[in-house]
């Protein structure tokens, strides 16, 4: 086991921070730096996209509870604008460098920017994914604005849109999709989240998308057009696109680093671009992609709270353990969402999912528990106020039990196509070419793709 | 001994005092199959599963015929099952009425809020028995202790106390699976008894309404209605039995356990700040409910190897669970300082228990009033006489000598 040396973990969020604790819990009493590029310390984002936006609890309240003390020295507000693998050296934005032995890459994602510059810098045009974020859209919200639009109904924009709901504002939901909700759950499951939006009163449009927003003679946000030809009045756009992965401050590094995120094993350990696999680079969180078992060793890349934790405490472990006590992270994926009064809590992986049967509850009632079927097994589930049997579901997963699962007490209930948009248009170019001919000199070349 | 079916060793009087030996045999096996039909489930990842399984039952009516000897017969029905007896939908839209004026989220503070409460009501009965040398913890302080707190959160009077306290007493002796069915009949009597009081007292409450909960169940308009009558009857005598007996039984377990480990008692004393993993390890190593023996397979169902089928009845032994070896190391050792203790003694999943809160916060400042006060407290009796049910298990009485102080 290493307990020597020099560790630096890039991103000073929750899974560097749980790294950091695991590893001085593991023994660790080497050096340690956390590099992050915002000027606070670590905090818990799940709550700026609810209780924040309701003004339960205050942006500056939501740092993340420690769990012992970690020693470390903290490089705040200093983004990482390198990596040297040759000479293991971290390059900051400043210029200086910092040495490892080993590296943690955990610098997460962030929010997909409005495409249009000039229109994302309108005063009343803002994303949601740092607390200062939340803190800009909590101060545009208290001048009670006419109308909010949110721009994509996925989870983040459908809670905004719960929040802003709760508060009384008058809300405009846009999305590209058939339904909110719909990449990330299927259709069967985007209607049930269409109606909750509409039961409480968002003026929920779907196939259309925001094609231009257009400000006043004072640079503020004043009206949004839409692909079908409509206009609408607003003075705050919501901008919920999802998420793009820090990856860029790789490029050149040789990992296997994309939009994507960062490849990595099993064990956590980074690959570089030609698939090989390297001993002293790890990721973990929302950022790293690793193949799973259980779904086909596909890789998967997940915005999970769960996951960034289990994943951080993996990468420290086998950052100082020996080979043969590396352990792989084989979390099956789970998350959770809170919107319009339901709760809504999923486990493994819904898009993989060909079929959907309701198993439990109905879809009528907004309160159910559904499986997901892929080729003959269960592969995912999601409850809608059903989060105490996720559990069993996630045993099912594991288990591989068939699809339909056999869950007595149904009456006629029958899988469906769980409708998923189609994948066959993709969404990011290639990021990779291949050169040379004989074996010797078959290389992989990078291509960074545009995001 | 072998011959003896492992539903009769639980349920031999003669465990009652150390049940864990026979748990330890039992677990040897994660499923067992008893002569009666009932399968024994042992071990703590296997119980854990159950618990989250919605192929497993907690509706009786869903008991294949004949195939639980021990609940040969049921008798005519005097209430209508309550949510701890249902599966969902019922289930949860009744636990969410019941829970709508205790808990989360629509009443997050009610328990947080009744501390000094609970203070209160546990320094008057230990100023009470000041100067005694000698009391039975039982009688004298863990059995008034709930009775009053859960009259208090329900809104019974407290001259009504000593009455209800008979009528409960007659409910829970019906809560032994091996008891004979003429004690059974009794059980049901009480219960019915104890429902009708709680009609009549909930038509009062809603007259003249108060800040307990009977009078929010009956004034309090939640997006799903209000319960029935019946219905709130029903979950009123559930929250009877669950919100007292149990604590009871935690208190009580809690007293001996210090008892038999000074160190700890000693170490309560000095920093009252560790009674709540205190009682964490309590609830691990002396559960009050040792099992739970009403859920029912839905489908034949594959645990740890061995197939249950369809309608079998299936005892969780929780109290196994929280001693097996392969979840806790040293699980025979008390240790307040244990880490990572996810005990199954409140249960889990949609039928964690409902009080867990309030069972809580009572047991944590019982104990910790209670060390503070007492000075040189002995065991005359070690072990002390126990209650005869296996499942909501405790001693029946604890005498203990030493000076209360004032």
């Amino acid at each position: 086991m290493m307990r020597d040396g020099r560790i630096v973990i890039v991103g000073a969020s929750l899974a560097g921070l749980r790294a950091a604790e695991h590893l001085r819990d593991a023994g660790f009493v080497g050096s340690l730096t956390l590099v992050g590029d915002e000027a606070h310390e670590p905090y818990d984002r799940p709550p700026l996209s609810k209780q924040v936006l309701l003004g339960q609890v205050l942006p500056e309240h939501t740092a993340l509870p420690r769990t012992r003390e970690i020693d470390a020295e903290w490089r705040l507000g200093i983004a990482a604008a390198g990596l040297d693998r040759d000479r293991r050296r971290v390059q900051l934005v400043d210029g200086s460098e910092i040495e490892y032995d080993r590296l943690l890459i955990a610098t997460g994602v962030r929010s997909r920017p409005w495409p249009n510059e000039a229109e994302a810098a309108l005063e009343g045009v803002c994303v949601l994914r740092t607390r200062d974020d939340t803190a800009r859209l909590g101060r545009l919200l208290a001048r009670r604005p006419s109308r909010v639009l949110i721009i994509g109904a996925g989870f983040t924009g459908s809670e905004i849109a719960s929040a802003c709901r709760e508060r009384g504002f008058a809300v405009t939901v846009a999305e590209r999709g058939a339904a909110p909700l719909v990449g990330a759950l299927g259709g069967v499951v985007g209607d049930v989240a269409a109606q909750l939006q509409r039961e409480h009163g968002v003026d929920l449009r779907c196939g259309v998308m925001v094609t231009s927003l257009e400000g006043d003679a004072g640079g503020r946000l004043r009206r949004a057009h839409l692909s079908d030809g409509s206009a609408l009045d607003a003075d705050i756009a919501v901008v919920a696109l999802g998420a793009v992965r820090n990856t860029r401050w790789l490029e050149g590094s040789g990992l296997a680093a994309g939009p994507r995120g960062v490849a990595c094993d099993a064990g956590c350990r980074a690959f570089d671009v030609h698939g090989i696999v390297t001993d002293d680079v790890f990721a973990a969180g929302d950022v790293a992609r690793t193949p799973h078992p259980l779904f086909g060793y596909q890789f998967l890349s997940l915005e999970h709270w769960g996951n960034a934790v289990a994943q951080a405490e993996i990468a420290a472990h086998n950052m100082i353990s020996a080979d043969s006590r590396r352990r792989p992270h084989l979390w099956t994926p789970s998350f959770w969402s809170a919107q319009f009064g339901v709760n809504i809590k999923s486990v493994g992986a819904p898009t993989m999912g060909e079929e959907i049967v309701v198993t439990q509850g109905s879809l009528a009632d907004h309160r159910f528990a559904a499986a997901y079927g892929y080729q003959g097994r269960v592969i995912a589930a999601v409850g809608f106020d059903h989060g105490k049997w996720m559990g069993g579901y996630r045993r099912l997963i594991e288990q591989a039990a068939p699809f339909p699962p056999e869950l007595p007490g149904r009456r006629g209930e029958r899988p469906v196509p769980a409708r998923f948009p189609d994948p066959a248009l993709p969404s990011h170019g290639p990021t990779v070419t291949l050169t040379g001919h004989s074996p010797s000199e078959k290389r992989v070349v990078f291509t960074p793709a545009r995001a | 001994m072998s011959s003896t079916s492992p539903v009769q060793r639980i349920a031999d009087q003669a465990a009652r005092p150390d049940p864990y030996p026979v748990y330890a045999e039992l677990r040897r096996s994660p499923v067992i199959r008893d002569e009666s039909g009932v399968h024994l489930v042992t071990t703590y990842w296997e119980i854990h599963d159950l618990l989250q399984d919605s192929r497993i039952s907690s509706d009786a009516r869903n008991l294949a015929p004949g195939a639980n000897p021990l609940l040969a017969e049921e008798g005519e029905a005097t209430l209508p099952p309550s949510f701890i007896r249902l599966d969902p939908p019922e289930h949860d839209r009744l636990r969410r009425l019941a829970m709508r004026p205790f808990g989360p989220p629509h009443s997050p503070r009610r328990i947080h809020d009744m501390h000094g409460e609970l203070t209160a009501i546990v320094t008057d009965l230990l100023d009470g028995l000041a100067g005694r040398e000698r009391f039975d913890v039982v009688d004298d302080f863990a059995y008034p202790l709930p009775v009053a707190v859960i009259c208090r959160l329900l809104g019974v009077p407290t001259e009504d106390e000593p009455r209800f306290r008979v009528m409960v007493d007659g409910v829970v002796a019906g809560l032994n699976p091996a008891q004979p069915v003429e004690e059974r009949r009794a059980a049901q009597h009480s219960r019915f008894e104890l429902g009708q009081y709680l009609a009549e007292l909930i038509e009062e409450h809603r007259r003249h309404p108060g800040e307990d909960m009977l009078s929010a169940w009956v004034t309090d308009e939640g997006p799903e209605g209000r319960m029935s009558l019946v219905e709130m009857v029903t979950n009123a005598v559930l929250l009877l039995i669950a919100g007292h007996e149990t604590t009871v039984n935690l208190i009580a377990n809690g007293v001996l356990t210090l008892l038999r480990h000074p160190d700890q008692l000693r170490r309560l004393r000095e920093d009252p700040s560790t009674a709540p993993q205190l009682v964490e390890e309590l609830l691990r190593y002396e559960p009050p409910v040792q099992f739970l023996p009403q859920r029912t397979t839905l489908t034949d169902l594959d645990v740890a190897g061995t197939v249950i089928p369809k309608g079998a009845p299936v005892w969780l032994l929780l109290a196994s669970g929280n001693r097996d070896p392969r979840r806790f190391t040293d699980p025979d050792t008390f240790d307040p300082a244990r880490e990572d203790n996810q005990h199954l003694g409140f249960g889990f999943g949609i039928h964690a228990c409902f009080g867990a809160p309030l069972a809580r916060l009572e047991t944590q400042v019982a104990l910790t009033e209670l060390v503070s006060r007492l000075a040189d407290p002995q065991l005359p009796e070690d072990p002390p006489p126990y209650r005869p049910s296996p499942v909501l298990r405790g001693p029946r009485h604890l005498e203990i000598t030493g000076r209360l102080v004032a």
